[in-house]
């Protein structure tokens, strides 16, 4: 008696946590109406974020949802469908096979405190101090004080571009270095440290940090623009396969001049022609 | 009817129950099934005692992690412990009514303050003044270690607290009734007597110092680095798993999830030791 | 040198009160400094305006609807499991395997960092199910956090009523169900309620697991399972990354006025329970 008692109960218990499940994953299928959600690189995310923003107001009732996450996680949302599109700010890998357009340029920026002396490094030099082999400034020409490297997390799409332009394929950077996982948290340390190193997108410097000139050449835009600063990288908006509906409208809108303009304003270099 | 209600609600607690316990087995599960498969790839002693973090190149070692999170655990310990005791004596044996009625929901809050919000006061003045006054980054070991010390006074104090409440009057009337001074009575034998509730509340708050995240992020500048000294900068586990999980796939994610399992066993040792502790009185 | 009694009676007396008058200067300094900074930023426009351009402009009322959302979700799914959970253990058994595992379990997994949560919600609501960044997984994400210790708080509420209350009632020959709807439920229910507030103060509060499962878009959700981000996350990503301090404070304020409230309450709530009970 009390053995069937048992059985019924553990399988009314059986049942419940089944319905659970199927209502779970039925209401799955709910998902996606008439929102683009878009994941990835938050180097990318606050452009797109100001670009979703102007998006949704010419086009009231739709909405595009933006998510941070960084380059491969935006990558592998795409991928598996967890996000209409993907923002990535390397090229894609080769076993990355997706859909891809490029959005705009974005020059990287090695930035110091405003303190701090030294203005000009040459790549070798910046590359000797992410590899940890120049630890202090005076070995840079500025005042003795050792040298905190600070760096993007691994799967940053900011630090792969900076690995593949500066470090090569012989030197690493520090595991040393201090770490953080965004471009504003790396700006907000060095905007605060004064014997501190970091690189972050060109569009985010302001006036708490120093962008040092690179080989002698300027961070700014025209000069990315006219090929004579190296470190930049290409924006990227990825798909599982080429969008269509409201996806494929506002990556339209992202590439209009209209879009452009707005990347332009907010210091990222947009790509030439129409 | 009233006996077929009588069987309905007996087994839909016992639903509920058991949908409770499937649920947390599940949680248990999952993490497992997703981390274990790289743990055997790359063999468990390499994973933990690896000395190189570089997903990217296919280097999982958790060793510095490891040796973050129990630098870091056991500065807060030394932060926070003392301090939390003594603050738990206080409330049981000297505050006035009025001071403690004020003290306790205080202590509350304190634990109910997001550890966000911990991690920008750090940011904003342990981190400047650990730079300024010991020199290096500022994001440090020690700047964690205060951190945390911080937020787990709130478990230390109000477990050390109940069990000093919970000892039996004649203790205290006794000692007192010997010719001890008020101190000697606490530190001799109400303090001894209370030992295992206080060890458990020194092991939960240790446990909450190794499962606490987001405030550590903001302050202990995540190198994956073995530190050579308290004012390096350090990742912890957890830290690993917060600031790598967005960005990670494939081995990499598998990798973070096995990074949880460490985290999950070494939880699970102490507050089964905590459990073990409490019950043994 | 050996401290006479009165001595050493008179340092450790100095040093306890200075442990507790150094914590509860902390907790004003941290307090104070946030409401300082932050209250002014409150006005009804911060309130009612959703932010813009990444936070640095507009207000942060798109991240208070995600935020009561997430929570409400949460706190609606563990209610019936935590709380049928506790009277199950309280009332059905009798320390058997069931109970002890039961027990056993939450009282572990109440430990387990918020961030293992997160990784759970992440590849199993997100991803495994499908349901994306969303209200709905950071919700169930966060139920499961807090599961084991709304059974855990509810079970010594229950606990914690009477035995004779039981008994006087079997003896009036009501059933057990009547006697649990009756009289254990009513009596365990501030206590309970306590419970629940504090788990209520936790969701809010927590940033590591919201993140990963419920997102960080900022846009107004419209369902639940549009993707958020909520006030504590909304506060992080302002402070970490340095995009509007002023908007950062307001956020964190409005968070610690938040978490003041459900604390006082809360308070009110146990107080009731403790003088009912006596």
């Amino acid at each position: 008696m009390t053995a069937c008692k048992h059985k019924k109960m553990t399988l009314a218990a059986v049942a419940l946590v089944l319905a659970l499940s199927v209502c779970l994953t039925a209401s799955c299928s709910g998902r996606s109406d008439s929102g683009v959600v878009v994941a990835g690189s938050t180097s990318v995310q606050p452009y797109i974020e100001l670009l979703a923003e102007e998006f949704a107001i010419q086009h009231p009732g739709n909405s595009v949802d933006v998510q941070g996450g960084g380059s491969s996680a935006g990558i592998t949302a795409a991928e598996t469908g967890a996000a209409d599109l993907g923002m990535s700010s390397r090229d894609l890998k080769e076993d990355e096979r997706l859909w891809s357009v490029v959005i705009a340029k974005d020059g990287l920026a090695v930035i110091v405190n405003p303190k701090n002396p030294v203005s000009d490094l040459s790549l070798e030099q910046v590359c000797g101090i992410y590899a940890a082999e120049i630890t202090n400034w005076s070995q840079l020409g500025g005042t003795p004080a050792k040298i905190h490297v600070i760096a993007r997390e691994e799967g940053s799409g900011t630090r792969s571009a900076f690995e593949d332009l500066v470090m090569g394929d012989s030197f690493r950077i520090t595991p040393k270095a201090i770490v953080q996982n965004s471009n504003g948290a790396v700006r907000q340390i060095v905007a605060g440290d004064p014997d501190s190193v970091g690189f972050i997108s060109l569009g985010l410097v302001d006036q708490t940090v120093k962008a040092v000139k690179l080989n002698g050449v300027a961070a700014v835009r025209e000069n990315v623009l006219e090929g004579n600063y190296s470190l930049y990288r290409p924006f990227l908006l990825v798909a599982k396969a080429k969008p269509e509906g409201l996806s494929m409208q506002f990556i339209d809108f992202v590439l209009s001049p209209e879009g452009k303009k707005l990347m332009m304003d907010e210091g990222l270099i947009p790509l030439q022609g129409d | 009817m009233k006996k077929f209600k009588e069987r309905l609600s007996g087994r839909i607690f016992f639903t509920l129950a058991l949908s409770s316990i499937s649920a947390l087995a599940l949680i248990t599960v999952f993490i497992i099934s997703q981390g274990a498969p790289l743990i055997a790839e790359v063999g468990i002693i390499k994973f933990i005692f690896g000395m190189e973090w570089a997903p990217s190149r296919g280097e999982f070692g958790i060793f510095p992690m490891i040796i973050g999170s129990v630098t870091v655990t056991l500065g807060a310990a030394v932060i926070g412990v003392p301090v939390g005791i003594c603050c738990s004596v206080f409330l049981a044996e000297f505050a006035p009514p009025a001071m403690s009625n004020l003290f306790r929901p205080a202590i509350q809050l304190l634990a109910g303050i997001p550890s966000v919000v911990y991690g920008f006061w750090g940011l904003l003045f342990v981190v400047p003044a650990v730079r300024n006054l010991f020199g290096g980054p500022g994001l440090s070991i020690l700047t964690g270690s205060i951190i945390l010390g911080i937020m787990i006074l709130p478990t230390v104090i109000s477990i050390s607290e109940v069990s000093i409440l919970a000892l039996p009057r004649q203790y205290k009337e006794g000692a007192l009734a010997l010719g001890m001074t008020h101190w000697q009575t606490i530190y001799a034998v109400m303090l001894p007597a209370a030992k295992s509730g206080i060890v458990a509340a020194v092991i939960l708050g240790i446990g909450r110092a190794v499962g606490e995240t987001m405030a550590v992020i903001m302050v202990l500048g995540n190198a994956v680095a073995v530190p050579e000294s308290i004012l390096d900068p350090v990742r912890t586990l957890t830290t690993n798993i917060g600031i790598e999980m967005g960005y990670a796939s494939g081995e990499h994610q598998q990798a973070l999830f096995a990074t949880g399992i460490v985290l999950f066993v070494a939880i699970m040792i102490l507050n089964s030791f905590a459990q073990y502790v409490t019950r043994r009185k | 040198m050996k401290l006479t009694p009165a001595q050493s009676e008179r340092i450790a007396k100095t040093m306890i009160w200075a442990a507790a008058l150094l914590v509860i200067g902390l907790l004003l300094f941290i307090m104070v400094y946030i409401l300082v900074k932050g209250l002014p930023v409150l006005s009804l426009q911060f309130l009612t305006d959703i932010p813009r351009s990444m936070g640095r402009a507009g207000g942060i009322a798109s991240t208070i609807v995600g935020t009561f959302m997430v929570t409400a979700l949460a706190i609606a799914i563990v209610i019936p499991f935590g709380i049928g959970t506790a009277f199950y253990l309280a009332e059905y058994t009798k320390g058997n395997i069931v109970t002890r595992i039961i027990r056993f379990s939450a009282e572990s997994l109440a430990g387990i960092p918020s961030i293992v949560y997160g990784l759970f919600g992440f590849i199993f609501f997100v991803i495994y199910l499908g349901l994306g960044w969303s209200i709905i997984s950071g919700g169930l994400t966060l139920a499961f956090m807090i599961l084991p210790t709304v059974i855990r708080t509810s079970e010594e509420a229950i606990l914690a009523v009477p035995h004779i209350y039981r008994e006087v009632s079997f003896s009036l020959s009501a059933t057990k169900w009547q006697t649990i709807s009756k009289v254990v439920f009513p009596s365990a229910l501030l206590g309970i309620v306590n419970g629940v507030l504090l788990s209520v103060g936790r969701c809010v509060a927590e940033t590591a697991a919201v993140i990963l499962t419920a997102g960080s878009s900022y846009g107004m959700p419209t369902s639940v399972f549009s993707p958020t981000r909520t006030m504590a996350v909304h506060f992080y990503l302002l402070a970490s990354e340095g995009i509007s301090m002023e908007n950062a404070y307001g956020t964190a304020a409005l968070l610690i006025v938040l978490i003041l409230l459900i604390n006082v309450v809360a308070n009110a709530f146990v107080n009731r329970f403790i003088a009912k009970g006596r």
